[in-house]
């Protein structure tokens, strides 16, 4: 099956991006598919490479980029979203880029199921 | 994603729960269904809990500093995004009637909701 997945919220504030992580690693496990990750509202400020946790704490923007590194997972970012937040293409993650939210309904129609994380 | 989704057409549905200024979840939400409506899908918004005063007539927003975008749901028809759903519990708890709001729609009781929400392809919950 085709997972899309979209993230409405920020990283270690709120556990979207935690649940979606390992959502999408877990179903990738199961033969599945996860083709795109779509990053909205809050859920931008995932893909900045300005992130630094402490050292003993899971770094959430690197284990995306590895994940799309390793099972070509699409991680797309709201450009509108984006902007209002000061993400831009300058401080993106490897692995990550900036789009429209055409992006976002493209995988509603594709995929087999859109999964929300978020409030 | 490279296959064509030209043809497809999914029923899509945006389920609005937040009231329209204390986070920017509606206005985004607003967004996307204005972009959705540019790929031809069988689009339809829900309107609960919080979320009906995203419709309701005679929003003043002067006084916190941000823009009274709810003048746009009125143009949604021009869209061809006609189909406007309400809970009705959502509404009576909040005191409010269907004269309260600014664009025409169908009032559904929780259960018929919950009906609808089950006959989607996509739902897409702010």
């Amino acid at each position: 099956m085709k997972f899309g997945i979209l993230i409405n919220e920020g990283p270690y504030n709120h556990q979207a991006s935690d649940s979606a992580y390992l959502f999408a690693k877990a179903a990738i496990e199961k033969g599945h598919q996860v083709p795109r990750v779509f990053f909205y509202h809050d859920g931008v400020y995932n893909s900045t490479k300005l992130t630094e946790p402490p050292q003993d704490d899971r770094h959430i923007v690197n284990r995306w980029s590895k994940l799309a590194q390793d099972h070509k997972v699409d991680l797309v970012v709201c450009v509108a979203a984006g902007l209002r937040r000061g993400i831009k293409d300058e401080i993106l993650a490897p692995g990550f880029r900036i789009s429209g939210l055409g992006q976002l309904v493209e995988a509603g129609i594709q995929c087999d199921r859109l999964v929300t994380f978020g409030d | 994603m490279d296959e064509a989704s030209e043809g497809v057409v999914k029923k899509f549905m945006f389920l609005n729960r937040k009231a329209p200024y204390g986070t920017i979840y509606a206005l985004e939400s607003l967004e996307v269904v204005l972009i959705s409506a540019a790929f031809d899908q069988d689009v339809s918004l829900a309107f609960v809990d919080d979320g009906v005063y995203q419709i309701v007539k005679g929003q003043h927003t002067k006084g916190i500093d941000q823009k009274n975008f709810s003048p746009t749901y009125r143009a949604l028809e021009g869209y061809d995004i006609e189909k406007l759903y309400v809970e009705k519990e959502g509404l009576e708890a909040r005191g409010l009637t269907e004269d309260d709001l600014l664009v025409d729609v169908t009032v559904l009781s929780a259960a018929e909701m919950a009906n609808l929400m089950a006959e989607q392809d996509v739902v897409i919950s702010f």
